[in-house]
């Protein structure tokens, strides 16, 4: 519970620094603050191999791309910053707001007669099992058996949307696509 | 292990952050990160419902075959970690042909504003 309040709490002030700060640099450092809190909530949770795939993905990977990005653009000081227009302005903050009190007001209605875990019903489960804990079927082996037994085809669709995505990525970003003196323009 | 609304309403509140985030920004990296934001929030309501699962299994409980309990159990504690390893991909994915797509409209325009970027707009 404390660790969950204090990575919580960092999450959320990065996630508002990610928003609010000018240049995007900074905002992409405290993306990965963010991401990083996560993958520590994921091992709250139990779910240690998406913890390490969290770090590894989305703090690695991923952002190492934006920021190699961020760098080649090599952006001027009047690209930075925000909508100058003060209507749009206000009008995100409340369409944000909106939806923060819709998803909150839906998880409490919801979960109002959530009277927590029964235990004895866990108690009978594991019993029958011959297993201490249910934190078993939470393992990176019963995630590897569901993947490749229950949800071998979506995992191979995903090889075909990699695919995909590596051919859409070179197509868009080449510089002229068929004619060698045709200007590109967009 | 905090209990599952916090996580859930911590999961909407990072959602409604990144929200707040595509609205606001006009740069399209920011307006990225904030997307990626959002997908990061909806992975972890993913994985608090699916580490919580027993619960709701735990109600069903007589009324499935004995010899299929674990098989039930381990499908539905680990398939909210599968669907999140698959929105990675998604996102992997995604990053790569967004960057290329912001990579190609600088090229165009020597800018990233998504204001400069509005021919679409009839």
């Amino acid at each position: 519970m404390l660790i969950f309040s204090i990575l919580a709490l960092i999450s959320i002030f990065g996630a508002l620094m990610v928003v609010t700060r000018k240049n995007p640099l900074t905002s992409a450092i405290y993306l990965i603050l963010v991401m990083c809190c996560i993958a520590g909530m994921f091992v709250t949770l139990g779910a240690l191999f998406i913890a390490a795939l969290q770090v590894i993905v989305y703090a690695g990977a991923i952002m190492v791309l934006v920021i190699f990005v961020i760098m080649l653009l090599n952006l001027r000081k009047d690209e930075f910053g925000y909508d100058k227009k003060l209507l749009q302005k206000y009008l995100g903050f409340a369409f944000a707001g909106l939806i923060l009190i819709q998803a909150v007001f839906i998880t409490t209605w919801a979960m109002k007669d959530y009277g927590g875990i029964p235990e004895e019903d866990i108690a009978e489960i594991t019993e029958m099992e011959g297993i201490e804990s249910l934190d078993k079927y939470l393992s990176a082996e019963s995630v590897a058996e569901t993947l490749f037994k229950k949800f071998a085809y979506p995992f191979e669709v995903t090889s075909v949307l990699l695919l995909t995505a590596i051919i859409g990525a070179l197509v868009v970003s080449k510089k002229r696509l068929l004619d060698e003196d045709e200007e590109g323009e967009i | 292990m905090a209990p599952l609304e916090y996580y859930i309403v911590l999961s909407a509140v990072l959602f409604a952050i990144g929200v707040w985030g595509v609205l606001r920004s006009r740069n399209a990296i920011v307006i990225f990160m904030s997307i990626e934001l959002m997908l990061n929030a909806v992975n972890l309501s993913i994985v608090a419902f699916s580490s919580n699962i027993k619960v709701v299994i735990s109600r069903f409980i007589e009324a499935v075959p004995p010899q299929r309990i674990p098989d039930i159990l381990q499908t539905s504690m680990a398939s909210g970690q599968v669907f999140v390893l698959l929105v990675m991909t998604v996102a992997a994915a995604e990053a790569a042909v967004g960057l290329a797509i912001i990579i190609s409209i600088f090229r165009a325009k020597n800018s990233v504003n998504v204001d400069d970027v509005n021919i679409m707009k009839w």
